[in-house]
């Protein structure tokens, strides 16, 4: 309902309030009262005051009227005149009649409302239109001066009425404007320093307008949906911020595939379908959910972060009897202030999410009767601190690290009960054994590599004939090989006097015998060749003369490698 | 002449710098072989692992993070009640939302090892503050406890054969289509769990049995009471294990190992099993379970007849005594169980059971579970499309396993042949034998590629010498007569060691393939080609049920076909009459009853149930051929089972199932019928064909005029594949 007034103040005193008064049918579904005073007429419009309102119910109030106070910029002193806009919005205005339809007939409403405006003062002049969705009406209350045009029902002017009339006027009409009302609406809204703000919104929806009553004919409905479901909607539409991303469209038992995203650079239509089309009466619930970036919404100022966002639902033509925004600021949020640009319930309260020990802290606003009017920015104000951020990253890698030095404490401690026990003790001389075996095959491999290094240097001799380098090379070897003799006879001395290792040491023994018997013939190879070499014999004769001491060796080669591989493998 | 010998000695001593280079460049490998091993082995481990949960994701990223199928619906239901009432709530729930009117008792009724692991997982991870929803943990059950499985798979792997064998069987058990059937993210069944505990009680009780070890054999029987709280299959285990006992028996292969682990494992195993409110005092008064009591029993007789012929050392007397003990204690088990039958103490096997051992008797006594689609027996192409290679790999591993006969390889031999039989016998139990064949499998491929490298491993070494020291001939004689023995060994190896990467490697395309096409759809979302190759999905249940949720009186009762039972309750949340959990009979023949009659009758039969919405299946419009008139017989037959009102060949026509022109005029009469088709005769399915042509089963059907008296079309789907219809109240009486 918008209300153009010109007011005169006519009496002595002046005026500070202007009251207005609606009837206590319509009070208790006012949405939104907001009244404008404009300076100027026509094309000088002046700037435009918001005037603050407030209810306050005079004592000699007739019954049944609510009383709104909109106090002026200034007072209005006798005489003079102000051009004050206001807009008054109601729900539920609107009853269905018949309140029960069957799929194929349309939907009925009716608008019950007084042809004079029911003021407290005198009116000199008024007139009152009622604006049609279509140009067909049922049936309207017939007063003097009533006029019907297009889609329009004018009623008026009337001239000088007095305080408090009411002349009742109803409309019959025809309207298959979907009627979806949000029965209840919690949005939340997540701010992540990590630059993401994530809003989720879960929705009760019921179909506001006529039941739908009889059968409900899906055959009919396929074939002729704009006849037979004409009343119903198939469709919501929300209009996102633009960047919106992960948007996502879901409901208790799962995703719903019904909906289709527009995006641009200046807005994001998401298009959501219910799963059914609504009927009359039908109810669903849903839960979208999209992310924004965090720059888009969120700003510092003077060492407080605050964070500016829409109130409302994003949906249009939706109404909300029950709004429940929740803000939930990071974990470690500060001296938090909510500014609202109306009167709204808040309270506060702690989420839990991903690795939080404290809780985030929550603002909880609630509201009745929201309407895409109240669609305005409202703010968060609180204090974090930059450093907070990293404590989440620190104890996953915190977690992860103590886990890890668990297992490294595991592996290396002992946790046997009972140290005493035969099968602890067998298992403790088991380790020392293998542990001594461990060293002796590495002997034996720091064996295996000086010989190659030896038959190195007998391929570099026939290479370059160098007799003193080869010499050189076998005489560091010879030193070496006899201390590693020196240090296997050791360990197979510990072997021999361990009775776990009895099981394998043949074998073992078999092997230092073997890998010194190899050291032996590649030494007697060693020696042949530089012997030749330095008598200058021909290269067919050395090979003559070692051939034999190879053809051992080889063999013995592959003996010890055979021996090696077996004791590695116990 | 310095050319020449120069010519020689390069030409020479090649050979030799091959031999001696490459044991040296080896060498160096070969300090850290162990490490290198183990380091291999893990991270092959932690593949299969992180392979083993990803492959069972396809359902997650092609639809979402769903539950699948129908009974996880169920349990995921159940497991909501217990992470938000508590442990002591669940245990005493009474659910009023199924079996209208009779409710059920759910702590009494389920078993309860997948709620709590799901709940104990969602609160595990509560206390680690991830923020996490129990549908998450419930949809991811399965794949992390298949992960865990293949963990198992290697233990028991190592266990039975070598490490190598584990790995194998690791791997293969991870793709392995027999198993990902049922344990794909979103299919939170009790199998999921229980296929892992099944394993993990098996690897334990081998290792107690090679071991002898009394803290394997209580870790075994913990996973035998794990296995108990989650699966009906635990009879499997308490059937197998005394099996394979008594075979170690009378092979002669009875040790001290043997009774002290499956002394240990039963009685604990039994009294924790006993805790389970479902299973009860079964293990003592089950005829099921009374081969486990009764080798219990011969292996103290056995105990006692050692202990005998210990004391006495004479053969010829132990002989005569050894007659008497064991008639007598045949004789006094077979009187016990005797007397036990007779008085009901021990009750007889059940319904379940005899149609395990007898593939046809529940065709024949028990319709209702014969009309389960994964209750048939199995085809050849199902086990071909479930175990590819691994079918004929299977046969090999036994061989392998005979020729290393151990209590283990005996063991494993016992379980994949039992369950391959149960395989047979129904299409479900493929999954129980899955990991038998699998590891079967995996020692017949580590087995044979082992051979085959060694024989490639070895021979480069010796005939790389032959050829070196073939000039001066200097090669031991058997190496020599080995080498000529058998020739193109070295190549014929190399061809079969491809020809098995080739083999495998087609396993694991196949597996994936099945993965992908056959076992990642959730049933619950349809979805299809269309015209153009684009996904067309059918969310029509979810449309229907979320309308009962939200459009219908809280306290309405819906009356459908028990398969649609616990998706009503756990998305709908609405009562139904009868669901998945079939333990009433009669109650579901009434509902198949009411669904074969006609309508006035079927009206009273609902009016008596209290029903306030019928809801069915129907696939004419989409083609969706599991629809309620394709299993409309199963109903008949159900129905006729309690009540013989309801005869089978009332509704066919020589023996021929119908819904045309040509159908039995009780079939086009029948409330089935009718809800199914009402104002389908209108519709025009198909281009070309006439209006009411049912696609799912390819005719026109017969009876296009369809009126209903008594009820009224509540909801449609979009596809028309779920219909809801509202039972009118009784009109007034004069």
């Amino acid at each position: 309902m918008t209300l153009t007034l010109k007011v005169e103040n006519t009496g002595p005193d002046p005026v500070s309030e202007l009251s207005f008064t609606f009837p206590e049918h319509q009070a208790k579904n006012l949405a939104l009262l907001v009244a404008v005073s404009t300076e100027g007429r026509g094309k000088n419009r002046g700037s435009a005051t918001n005037l603050p309102i407030k209810v306050n119910q005079p004592d000699n109030s007739p019954p049944s009227l609510i009383w709104y106070h909109a106090s002026l910029p200034k007072e209005l002193a006798k005489g003079e005149s102000l051009n004050i806009d206001a807009l008054a919005v109601f729900t539920h205005t609107l009853r269905p009649f018949p309140e029960k339809i069957t799929q194929a007939e349309a939907q009925l409403f009716l608008l019950q409302d007084s042809a004079h405006f029911t003021s407290p003062y005198k009116v000199k002049y008024q007139s009152l239109t009622v604006k049609l969705p279509s140009e067909s009406v049922e049936s309207y209350t017939k007063l003097e001066n009533t006029k019907f045009s297009g889609s329009e029902i004018k009623y008026g002017p009337y001239e000088n009425i007095p305080g408090f009339s009411y002349v009742p006027v109803i409309v019959h009409f025809p309207s298959n404007k979907p009627f979806a009302v949000a029965k209840e609406l919690v949005r939340e809204i997540e701010i992540s320093h990590w630059g993401n703000v994530q809003v989720t919104e879960h929705y009760e929806v019921v179909h506001g307008g006529a039941q739908s009553t009889g059968e409900f004919s899906r055959l009919d409905f396929q074939a002729r949906p704009h006849v037979r479901g004409a009343s119903a909607f198939r469709n919501l539409i929300a209009m996102l911020p633009p960047r919106a991303h992960s948007i996502y469209y879901r409901d208790a038992i799962g995703n719903i595939s019904t909906s289709n995203i527009y995006a641009d650079s200046s807005k994001t239509l998401l298009e959501i379908e219910p799963r059914y089309p609504m009927f009359g009466g039908w109810k669903t619930s849903f839960t979208i959910g999209y992310g924004l970036p965090l720059r888009d919404y969120l700003f510092q100022s003077a060492g407080t972060r605050f964070l500016n966002f829409t109130f409302g639902s994003p949906m249009n033509d939706v109404l909300v009897e029950n709004l429940t925004l929740k803000v939930v600021l990071p974990e470690g949020s500060k001296d938090i202030s909510v500014s609202v640009p109306f009167p709204v319930k808040q309270s506060q309260e702690t989420t839990f999410s991903h690795l939080d020990i404290a809780g985030r802290p929550t603002i909880v606003i609630e509201k009745a009767n929201v309407i895409p009017e109240h669609n305005q920015y409202f703010q968060v104000h609180y204090k974090f601190s930059n450093l907070s951020l990293l404590t989440e990253p620190l104890m996953l890698i915190f977690g992860f690290f103590s886990l890890f030095v668990a297992g490294i404490i595991y592996m290396h401690a002992d946790f046997t009960i009972s140290k005493s026990s035969a099968s602890y003790l067998a298992k403790q001389q088991w380790d020392e054994v293998l542990g001594t075996l461990q060293q002796l095959v590495d002997i034996i491999n720091k064996c295996l590599v000086l010989h190659d290094k030896l038959e190195a240097s007998l391929r570099e001799l026939s290479r370059t004939g160098d007799v003193q380098a080869c010499k050189a090379v076998r005489k560091s070897a010879d030193g070496l090989l006899k201390d590693l003799s020196k240090d296997s006879k050791s360990l197979l001395a510990v072997l021999q006097s361990s009775p776990q290792a009895a099981h394998i040491l043949p074998k073992v023994e078999e092997l230092v015998v073997k890998e010194r018997d190899l050291q032996e013939k590649i030494m007697l190879k060693h020696t042949t060749v530089i012997d030749s070499y330095e008598k200058k014999s021909a290269g067919r004769d050395i090979e003559n003369r070692v051939a034999s001491i190879q053809q051992k060796i080889t063999s013995l080669k592959q003996e010890v490698d055979d021996l090696l591989e077996f004791v590695e493998d116990i | 002449m310095v050319g020449k010998p120069d010519t020689n000695k390069t030409h020479q001593p090649d050979p030799t710098t091959t031999l001696k280079t490459s044991p040296f460049s080896l060498k160096t490998l070969k300090l850290k072989t162990k490490q290198q091993e183990l380091l291999i082995r893990i991270t092959i481990l932690l593949l299969v692992y992180i392979l083993a949960f990803i492959t069972r994701l396809f359902s997650v990223l092609r639809y979402e993070s769903m539950i699948h199928e129908f009974d996880p619906y169920f349990n995921y239901r159940t497991t909501l009640y217990l992470t938000e009432n508590g442990f002591y709530e669940f245990w005493n729930w009474f659910d009023s939302e199924s079996w209208y009117p009779l409710g059920r008792i759910i702590g009494g009724t389920l078993y309860p090892g997948l709620m709590v692991t799901a709940a104990v997982i969602y609160w595990g991870l509560k206390f680690l503050r991830f923020a996490v929803h129990i549908r998450e943990v419930c949809v991811l059950t399965a794949p992390f406890f298949a992960s865990n499985t293949t963990i198992v798979a290697y233990f028991f792997g190592k266990e039975v054969w070598d490490s190598g064998a584990g790995l194998v069987a690791a791997i293969l058990i991870a793709i392995c289509p027999g198993y990902i059937s049922r344990s794909v993210a979103g299919s939170y069944d009790n199998e999921g769990v229980a296929i892992f505990a099944l394993l993990l009680t098996f690897y334990l009780f081998v290792k107690a049995v090679n071991t002898g070890s009394l803290a394997w054999s209580l870790a075994s029987a913990f996973g035998y009471f794990y296995m108990v709280s989650a699966w009906g299959g635990y009879v499997f285990i308490i059937n197998l294990i005394p099996l394979y006992v008594l075979v170690l028996l009378i092979t002669g292969r009875y040790s001290m190992r043997l009774y002290v682990a499956y002394n240990c494992m039963y009685i604990v195993g039994m009294l924790l099993a006993m805790q389970i409110r479902f299973v009860g005092f079964q293990h003592v008064q089950s005829g099921e379970h009374m081969a486990a009591m009764g080798v219990f029993f011969l292996i103290q007789v056995f105990y006692f007849l050692v202990w005998v012929k210990h004391m006495l050392n004479d053969t010829t007397k132990f002989q005569a005594f050894l007659r008497i003990s064991v008639t007598s204690a045949v004789a006094v088990g077979a009187i016990a169980l005797g007397l036990g039958t007779a008085s009901g103490y021990i009750s007889p096997w059940t319904g379940r059971f005899y149609s395990l051992l007898d593939p046809t008797y529940a065709k024949d006594h028990i319709p209702i579970i014969a009309s389960v689609s994964e209750h048939q027996p199995t085809a050849w192409s199902s086990f071909m499309f479930d175990f590819h290679i691994l079918l004929f790999l299977f046969p090999a591993g036994l061989y392998f396993c005979f020729k290393r006969l151990s209590d283990a390889t005996i063991f494993i031999v016992m379980y994949g042949l039992t369950s391959m039989y149960f395989a047979g016998v129904m299409v479900r139990l493929i999954l129980v034998a899955t990991p038998a064949v699998c590891l079967i499998s995996a020692i017949a491929v580590s087995a044979t590629i082992k051979n085959l490298t060694q024989v490639i491993r070895g021979k480069t070494g010796q005939t790389v010498s032959a050829k070196g020291t073939s000039s001066t001939k200097g090669l031991s004689k058997q190496q020599a007569s080995l080498d000529q023995s058998i020739p193109f060994l070295k190549n014929g190896a190399t061809v079969l060691l491809f020809g098995a990467f080739y083999l495998l490697s087609r396993y694991a395309i196949h597996c994936t393939w099945v993965t992908s096409e056959a076992y990642s759809s959730p049933s619950i979302v349809l979805a299809a080609r269309g015209a153009h190759g684009q996904r067309v999905i059918f969310d029509d249940y979810r449309e229907a049920y979320f309308w009962l949720r939200q459009n219908t009186p809280q306290d309405a009762k819906v009356m459908s076909w028990w398969d649609y039972g616990y998706q009503i309750t756990a998305m709908g949340n609405r009562t139904v009459i009868v669901d998945n959990n079939t333990w009433n009979n009669t109650h579901i023949a009434t509902v198949g009853r009411a669904m074969s009659s006609y309508e006035d009758e079927a009206y009273d039969i609902m009016r008596s149930l209290d029903v306030d919405y019928v809801l069915v299946v129907f696939g004419g419009v989409t083609g969706y051929s599991s629809d309620d008139i394709n299993k409309f017989l199963w109903m008949v037959r159900i129905g006729g089972g309690v009540f013989p009102v309801i005869k089978e060949p009332d509704y066919l026509v020589n023996g021929e199932y119908r819904v045309d022109k040509g159908a039995a005029p009780k079939m086009l009469n029948c409330l089935m019928y009718k809800l199914c088709y009402y104002r389908f005769g209108e519709l025009t399915t198909e281009y070309g064909k006439p209006p009411g042509y049912d696609r799912a089963r390819g005719v026109e059907i017969g009876n296009k005029d369809v009126k209903l008296e008594y009820l009224e079309e509540a909801f449609t789907t979009s596809n028309w594949i779920v219909r809801i219809y509202k039972v009118k109240p009784p009109g007034n009486r004069w």
